[in-house]
């Protein structure tokens, strides 16, 4: 094994490292807005709402994420010419978002139907309710399954080097051919993602621990 | 005060209440009993429309509850309910509790909502518990601290659905104290219950229902010791 490469190149690690976590970061928060809206779609009574969202979830979920990035990309790239990173954005938001909107919906439906019934008994409305109520208590139980699908996306986005961008798994291939060395660049690489999804993963358990003592 | 037309209600094909007609004065307090399945609950739980009617239509001070969302939300401000699993909010303080209701949707200041929150809370005997967490409080505290939050809202009626059903037996006296008191105050009440003697020493007035109907209904020392009805008969028999 040989290492010394390092040396040079830890600033293309580091750079890489800090494309990948914008990759994330961002397609989890849009994922994650998008998820809830779906899955207040899905529990909806309207029928149109529940269709499209029902739809949406089935059709990202059955089919891989690397064939939903080419499609955005090379898709998309008949109307718009987006930037790599837009389609690789655009792909992982899209996919977080269907399964997202699932852990939601299950969270929201596991809060007791009492809840909602006292408030509205109340007289709060069903915005007041859910806001106030049922998702406060919705997300403490959910926050496991979030953090979770946040590990994933931060391991899925390696997927979005197929579309040249430049985040961790992308630079080691690059380093792997004009180094000659098969291996090292990609040991560099799964220290570090499984460095950012440890340090996420210790983060949610404080984050947990901290809502439990209330 | 509230005046109930002709309301049914059906879950599928099961007829839960067939054509209920009743009218509840102002200060009145009304028990409601029969055996399960009556539809008593579901009674109740129409008059705020909890439960949605199939047909029929009920007023409220002259306001249609059978009406837009809107008016029903107002409504509902004026109806308190309290419920048999209590339904209090796990992840708010008691204080909390009692005054997210008022905040949201009364216009007046902070200071005096808490205040008016207090005095509800030493009414019911738990003025100590205001920064406890529901998960700490035993089944009649909870239960208390319910019809508290309940009156946060100054309802001017109170609709109440088995609420001791879910007690500990030495926990029910507590809560049909606060009740009576209530009662007492001049409260409107509507009360699903099967404590008959309580039904019999608060209630102006009783309603047994049997089959989704209203089989008999009239003073409850009367209906008591006197059933009409071969129906009420035979309950009384069985719960007497």
């Amino acid at each position: 094994m040989n290492f010394s490469f390092l040396h040079e190149q830890w600033p293309t690690f580091l750079s890489a490292a800090w494309t990948t976590l914008q990759l994330s970061a961002v397609g989890v928060v849009l994922g994650t807005l998008l998820g809830v809206l779906f899955a207040l779609m899905r529990i909806s009574t309207f029928k149109p709402f529940k269709f499209f969202a029902s739809a949406y979830i089935e059709v990202i979920r059955g089919t891989p994420l690397l064939v939903q990035i080419l499609l955005i990309h090379y898709g998309l790239a008949e109307f718009i010419n987006l930037p790599a990173f837009a389609s690789g954005v655009v792909a992982l938001t899209m996919n977080c978002a269907a399964y997202m909107a699932e852990v939601f919906r299950a969270g929201i439906q596991a809060i007791d139907k009492g809840q909602l019934e006292a408030a509205r008994s109340l007289g709060m409305t069903r915005t007041m309710a859910m806001r106030h109520v049922v998702l406060p208590q919705a997300f403490r139980n959910m926050l496991p399954a979030i953090g979770n699908e946040f590990i994933i996306i931060i391991k899925d986005s390696s997927l979005v080097s197929v579309i040249g961008i430049g985040e961790l798994l992308y630079r080691a291939r690059i380093l792997q051919g004009s180094l000659f060395l098969p291996l090292e660049p990609l040991i560099v690489v799964a220290v570090i993602y499984f460095v950012l999804t440890f340090t996420l993963s210790n983060l949610l358990q404080a984050l947990e621990r901290k809502l439990n003592k209330s | 005060m509230i005046k109930v037309e002709e309301l049914h209600k059906s879950f599928g094909s099961n007829q839960v209440l067939k054509g209920i007609n009743t009218t509840i004065n102002k200060g009145e307090v009304v028990a409601v009993i029969g055996p399960s399945g009556s539809g008593k609950s579901t009674f109740l739980r129409c008059l705020n429309r909890l439960e949605e009617p199939t047909s029929g239509r009920i007023y409220f001070e002259e306001r249609e509850v059978t009406g837009s969302q809107s008016e029903l939300n107002q409504i509902r401000q004026r109806m308190g309910m309290v419920f048999q699993h209590f339904n209090l909010f796990p992840h708010m303080t008691v204080m909390e509790n009692l005054l997210l209701a008022p905040t949201l949707l009364k216009k007046n200041n902070k200071a005096s909502g808490q205040e008016f929150a207090l005095e509800l809370l030493r009414s019911v005997g738990l003025e100590d518990k205001q920064s406890a967490y529901p998960a700490k409080l035993s089944g009649g505290q909870k239960q208390r601290i319910a019809i508290a939050r309940a009156l946060a809202m100054q309802p001017t009626v109170m609709l109440f659905d088995e609420p001791t059903s879910a007690l500990d037996p030495e926990m029910v006296g507590e809560v049909l104290d606060v009740m009576k008191k209530l009662a007492k105050d001049g409260m409107t009440m509507i009360i699903v219950t099967h404590e008959m003697g309580f039904a019999r020493e608060v209630g102006d007035r009783l309603i047994f229902m049997d089959g989704g109907n209203i089989v008999e209904e009239g003073n409850p020392r009367e209906i008591m010791a006197n059933p009409q009805h071969p129906r009420t008969q035979d309950f009384l028999s069985k719960v007497l």
